[in-house]
């Protein structure tokens, strides 16, 4: 690994039955309904859910942003409460900083801590091959480059858990099979948890090791897929068609379910 | 090569139709050379024409002229005039024709409207109480200024990202913001011991209230995302503050300081006039009384540089400030 010589100890996670609202005028909107999770250290897990079932708070409070009105997060046993550099989230928009460079929104956790330490600044830059583009401001770049740059931003600080809200849903197709490569490369080498939202069936039957299929608002686990199947994974798999079309299936009865009841 | 040439003719005469049609401002070759000129002859007709009265330093506003032409001259010839040729031209077309027609030929009343030389003998004999004048308004204008800009930054992030602030702060400043200071005036004479204090807490108000409402609307439009980000690295408060909002909330800011900058100005110009016994502005009232109309068109004249200087070093600022923006406003 070029960030960190060594792989870093992946984080082992349990969800135990979480469930979550949010405030709204007309009432409170019930977003989470006892969702109960085990991650064990080093997988690749995809969430796969209607748009707005609640994926993304799922993840927000894995990272520790906020806190479930009920139920625990547990990161190798301890209660989550707050965010950890060991639990960094990567969203779908870029975020980067429009008044610091590239070089500088990748360093922006040392920064934030207090380090400095170019070598692995320079070790991230190369890892998404933006050496050409160290000093460029972000509004130079296109949509791909803005990710990689966020990718480096999280990885520069060795997250045991990398959390990813829809990293590649932007991106234009082509960019998109690049990033995904590079994504299942990181995490082969570095060898972290991940834990990823994608609304594309396919890319998380690609990269996962298991698949989590949410249901509609609230978000209940409707089913938990183990992908085990040898590497390297091909679209054109018969048995990648196959869990595929069960979990369009399953998307499916969950919406049609909610629309029955 | 046929077909390319074909495409290309056309764009060729639209470019020549537009370029008749409307000459821009980009100088001919031979115009340049006629910027000294203008100066040399402005120089020749206030030698030679009799004066139209006893009138001090014609001799030596001749010189300035002549010394501006010959300077004109080796920059035409060395081609560092450039864009700046037609002003320099119509700048010593104009200098000829003020002083022609009222150092000559006596044509506007006076003494309100005076000539060139009186001007510049204002520079060389009063340049000291000028001088005094201007140090005086800039440490006023410093000291309101920067105090008034740097507490506003700090109170419209304290808006911005604090409840409790906003609740005891918002009903003030809706109170006394939108006040014009000027109207504050008669009230602080009472109030502060010495009317420089005054002046100084009314040109920070002025500054200081654009500031504070512009950097408080910038801090509440800081993407969310921004902090979300910083915090999942582990950032403490301070770090969101200082190193995330502010720069995010940069370009509004500036915005704000501008407004500032102008107001103080304004609030300058007031306070000096009505009250600190120093500066520009009390320089062209005593001018005025003593209707010395040369004096006070040579402090209007030393204010504005001033006021632009000042403003154009803001510009520098903003835009080292914010040099990673796309694009900005041109000064
Ligand atoms: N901060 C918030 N306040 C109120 N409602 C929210 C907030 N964040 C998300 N929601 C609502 O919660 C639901 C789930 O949102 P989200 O977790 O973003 O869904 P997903 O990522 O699965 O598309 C949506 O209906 C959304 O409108
Ligand atoms: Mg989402």
């Amino acid at each position: 690994m070029v960030i960190s010589p060594h792989p870093v100890s992946p984080l082992g996670l349990t969800l135990s039955h979480i469930s979550h609202s949010y405030d709204m005028p007309s009432g409170t909107r019930p977003v989470l309904d006892d969702v109960s999770l085990d991650i064990a250290p080093g997988e690749f897990v995809a969430l796969i859910g209607p748009s707005g079932c609640g994926k993304s708070t799922l993840l927000r409070l894995v990272a520790g942003l906020e806190t479930p009105d009920t139920g625990e997060v547990l990161a190798e046993d301890v209660l989550v409460t707050e965010p950890d550099p060991s639990r960094i989230i990567m969203f779908q928009d870029p975020t980067l900083y429009p008044w610091r460079t590239v070089r500088g929104n990748i360093s922006l956790g040392l920064d934030i801590r207090g380090e400095r330490n170019p070598e692995a600044v320079a070790a991230a830059i190369r890892l998404v091959g933006l050496e050409d583009f160290a000093k460029a401001w972000p509004h130079q770049l296109s949509g791909g480059m803005a990710q990689r740059v966020a990718l480096a931003r999280a990885l520069i600080n060795s997250p045991r858990l990398l959390i990813l809200d829809e990293p590649l849903g932007k991106l234009d197709s082509l960019t998109r099979l690049a990033m995904q490569t590079e994504l299942f490369r990181l995490w082969k080498r570095q060898g972290f948890t991940a834990l990823m939202v994608t609304h594309d069936v396919e890319e998380a039957l690609l990269l996962a090791s298991r698949v989590i299929v949410f249901s509609p608002r609230p978000a209940r686990i409707l089913a938990d897929i183990h992908v085990n199947w040898p590497e390297p994974r091909h679209r054109e798999n018969p048995r990648l068609q196959e869990l595929r079309a069960h979990i369009l299936e399953q998307l499916e009865t969950g919406i049609s379910n909610i629309a029955a009841s | 090569m046929q077909n390319s040439q074909t495409i290309s003719e056309p764009t060729r005469t639209s470019a020549i139709r537009t370029k008749t049609g409307n000459p821009g401002p980009v100088p001919a070759p031979f115009w340049p050379w006629l910027a000294g000129p203008a100066w040399l002859l402005a120089a020749l007709l206030t030698w030679k024409l009799p004066d139209g009265d006893d009138f001090p330093d014609t001799d030596r506003f001749a010189l300035l002229l002549l010394a501006v032409g010959l300077c004109l001259l080796i920059l035409t010839a060395t081609r560092r005039l450039k864009g700046r040729a037609p002003w320099a031209l119509a700048l010593g077309l104009g200098l000829g024709l003020w002083e022609v027609v009222q150092a000559k030929f006596l044509l506007l009343p006076r003494p309100f409207f005076g000539t060139p030389q009186d001007l510049l003998d204002v520079f060389l004999t009063d340049w000291r109480r000028l001088g005094d004048s201007l140090f005086h308004s800039l440490l006023l204008l410093a000291i309101g200024y920067a105090s008034g800009s740097v507490l506003g930054i700090i109170t419209g992030v304290a808006l911005g990202r604090s409840h409790h602030v906003r609740y005891w702060v918002r009903p003030l400043m809706r109170l006394i913001g939108p006040l014009p200071p000027v109207a504050l005036l008669p009230l602080t004479f009472v109030i502060f011991p010495s009317t420089r204090l005054t002046g100084e807490v009314l040109m920070a108000l002025a500054a200081g209230f654009p500031a504070a409402v512009l950097t408080w609307s910038g801090v509440s439009a800081v993407d969310p995302a921004y902090y979300d980000v910083a915090r999942t690295m582990g950032a403490s408060n301070r770090f969101l503050v200082l190193r995330i909002a502010l720069p995010a909330a940069t370009p509004q800011i500036f915005v704000g300081l501008f407004m500032g900058l102008g107001s103080s100005f304004a609030m300058l110009v007031v306070a000096e006039m009505l009250g600190v016994k120093s500066g520009l502005g009390f320089y062209m009232q005593w001018a005025q009384g003593w209707a010395a109309y040369p004096n006070m068109y040579a402090a209007l004249l030393v204010m504005s540089v001033m006021c632009t200087t000042l403003m154009t070093l803001l510009f520098k600022l903003r835009d080292h400030f914010l040099k990673w923006q796309k694009n900005g406003l041109k000064w």
